[in-house]
């Protein structure tokens, strides 16, 4: 039954919203497991779903207009969907912590940095002031902010864009979680930042055993820090494989599509950059069939009738397409041809 | 003066941009200001050439300057000095009313979709709007011509009663694409063109503004902070930190070979969508956020992040040499005969000779 070592387990997580348009199915049955010290990427374009994944794990749906219709999210064997408010919230922040993408809206502008680190380990860890005042610049200390003692009762303005990411990052683990949720942690950030951010998530993770789950519309950033990946789009898993696998041989048309469209300096040379043709559907009007048939080049009838099975390509690599297999004996082909 | 070199569209001499904060007024004494005045040097002495034709590539950091210098060169942000050569006419010192008889030729393309289309405008509204103020064309011919830019930048021309919220991300951009073509200009600056847009969605416009580059005969500004696509769409590479080009050479070999520290690193910080290549590459990661342009650091002003820095660093202010052929480098730690600064041995900076 359950994994001795997952930690994490999402089984057919449905959330829905219901707006003007219609019932938006913005997560449409995602089901994925984590186990201990593993890094998870989730990738997928803005409206695929990937965030909205994730806050439906911490019951983060602002309801109305969302709700969570159906599914299981076990951490630790404990249904944190059926868990009542309070459980849920010695769980956020305690045992599940998250970074979101914006660290210039998710501080508090109007509190000094060392009350907002303080806040968390003398709510969930009963420190006394003096405690949590001395963790907090541990913190800070852990995360590579110079000068920690001087810079703990600055405001997030005195802060860099770089360094209120590393604040967050200070926030979430300051309780030691078992799973950190990052959402897009450094997408506003610059490469330069970005490559410290990520160097830091990666050290941290070595040190802590923290499981990770990572999301982000880069490939290049799932690359190099994830052991496997979940390819959204449309709301549903079109995707899911070892991260290394995914790359060498993607089962689904998307998948290819995206990996191409990235430009590739060892590959392309004066010619054009492969490009999906069309725009990300609207969720609320999904097409019959594959949602990704009307942009699929290899589209035939079939796809724009009936809805794609998930097949099993093998033991940790599925794809949602009636094509799959001819897919990944493609890239397979392509592969072998290439080395 | 200083003549185009026949070769050139557009040439740029010793630009800069200062922004006045403030500060170092008897006012400010009183009321507990800044007691020294304050000036950001946004683009501090910038000499670059963009050749007709080509797509100069523009990159750097955010607070870099790059947008400052791509708004200064179509006077959208007034320059503080230097020139800007178009035609044999100096851009920079021109009134305000020939500005805007040379603004048919050069035109932007913005980064945002959503703010710089006005919201509400029908898109026929918005693409006609510089027909007419330059008087390009009247009456019927100004919607066929709507309809024919709207089909060129691959916009259904059903759409023209549209208003901009009625479109996703990408096609606003194309839209804003079509404003910019109206006036069949020469040059455009792209400012960021694909930053706010899904990754499948920014392959479809580097492919356009490709190809329109080779129907149109555009010369393009490309500024970016994403360097992948900055090497795919530019023919050169310009590299900037704080308001100073530091390098600049052909899109392929100033990726392949790198000669500045910080382009080495800044290179080295984007990620591979490779797993095996990741998991095996060295990773430069600078130390520290880029210095404010407010104060920014004496001598070199990479000299804080970099591994390189010796003490001649911090005093003398390196110039844009060209240190292999076509290809400048701003750092005195190189210099033609010794271009590799892994060879250059400790203390040594062979750059300071030929200065």
């Amino acid at each position: 039954m359950e994994n001795q070592s997952a930690i994490l387990e999402v089984s057919n997580l449905k959330t829905y919203f219901n707006t003007e348009d219609g019932v938006v199915k913005a997560v449409d049955g995602i089901s994925f497991v984590l186990k201990r010290g593993e890094t998870l990427g989730i990738v997928g374009e803005s409206g695929s779903g990937k965030s909205v994944t994730n806050l439906s794990i911490l019951r983060l749906i602002p309801t109305p207009p969302g709700k969570i219709v159906d599914g299981k999210v076990n951490f630790h064997g404990q249904d944190i969907l059926l868990l009542p408010q309070e459980e849920v919230r010695k769980i956020r922040g305690k045992r599940i912590a998250m970074i979101f993408q914006d660290p210039m809206t998710s501080l508090n502008p109007f509190m000094k940095i060392s009350k907002q680190l303080m806040e968390i380990t003398q709510l969930h860890l009963g420190y006394t002031k003096a405690q949590a005042y001395e963790h907090a610049i541990k913190m800070l200390d852990t995360v590579g902010i110079p000068d920690a003692r001087s810079r703990v009762d600055n405001y997030p303005h005195e802060f860099s864009g770089g360094m209120r990411q590393r604040v967050m990052i200070a926030m979430a683990l300051s309780c030691e979680p078992e799973l950190l949720i990052a959402d897009e942690p450094t997408t506003a950030l610059d490469v330069t930042i970005q490559a410290q951010i990520l160097e830091l998530i990666k050290k941290l993770k070595a040190d802590t055993g923290t499981s990770v789950i990572l999301i982000t519309h880069d490939l290049g950033v799932v690359a190099g820090m994830t052991d496997k990946i979940i390819v959204m789009y449309a709301g549903k898993v079109f995707e899911q494989a070892p991260t290394k696998e995914l790359f060498a041989t993607p089962a689904n048309p998307y998948t290819k599509g995206l990996l191409k469209s990235v430009p590739d300096p060892a590959h392309e040379e004066g010619q054009d950059l492969y490009q999906i043709p069309g725009l990300p559907p609207d969720v609320a009007h999904l097409p019959p069939g594959c949602p990704f048939a009307p942009r699929c080049e290899r589209a035939k009838d079939i796809c724009r009738s009936e809805y794609p099975p998930f097949v099993q390509i093998n033991k940790n690599h599925n794809s949602l397409c009636h094509f799959a297999r001819e897919v990944y004996a493609e890239s397979l082909q392509e592969r072998g041809s290439q080395e | 003066m200083i003549k185009n070199d026949g070769n050139a569209l557009i040439s740029i001499h010793g630009l800069k941009v200062y922004f006045d904060l403030g500060g170092g007024t008897i006012f400010d004494k009183i009321t507990g200001g800044s007691k020294v005045k304050r000036v950001v040097k946004a683009v501090d002495g910038v000499s670059l050439e963009i050749q007709n034709g080509e797509t100069l590539g523009l990159v750097g950091e955010s607070g870099c300057g790059k947008s400052t210098l791509g708004r200064a060169l179509l006077r959208l942000t007034e320059p503080t000095g230097g020139q800007v050569f178009y035609n044999g006419k100096d851009l920079a010192h021109l009134s305000q009313s020939e500005m805007r008889e040379q603004r048919k030729n050069l035109q932007m393309i913005f980064q945002d979709p959503y703010a710089s289309l006005n919201p509400r405008m029908t898109v026929g509204q918005i693409i006609g709007e510089p027909l007419e103020t330059f008087k390009l064309a009247k009456g019927k011919a100004i919607h066929d011509r709507v309809k024919d830019l709207m089909e060129t930048v691959g916009l259904s021309s059903r759409f023209v009663q549209r208003f901009p919220h009625e479109f996703s991300g990408g096609q606003r951009q194309r839209i804003g694409i079509a404003r910019a073509l109206a006036v069949d200009p020469d040059f455009i600056v792209a400012d960021e063109p694909i930053s706010a847009l899904d990754v499948s969605i920014q392959a479809q416009i580097m492919n356009l503004m490709e190809r329109l580059q080779k129907a149109k005969d555009l010369t393009y500004l490309f500024i970016s902070h994403d360097l992948r696509a900055v090497r795919h769409v530019s023919d050169r590479v310009a590299v900037m930190y704080l308001g100073k080009i530091v390098e600049l050479a052909d899109a392929k070999i100033i990726y392949a070979d790198p000669l500045m520290p910080y382009t080495k690193a800044l290179i080295s910080a984007v990620p591979v969508p490779d797993p095996e290549i990741e998991s095996v590459r060295e990773r430069i990661v600078l130390q520290g956020d880029v210095p404010s342009p407010i104060n920014p650091p004496k001598g070199c002003r990479f000299h804080m992040r970099c591994p390189y820095k010796i003490s001649a660093c911090t005093e003398v202010e390196p110039q844009l040499v060209e240190i292999k052929p076509n290809h400048f480098a701003a750092c005195i730690r190189i210099s033609p005969e010794q271009p590799d600064i892994d060879k250059v041995r400790a203390n040594e900076a062979p750059g300071l000779q030929s200065n």
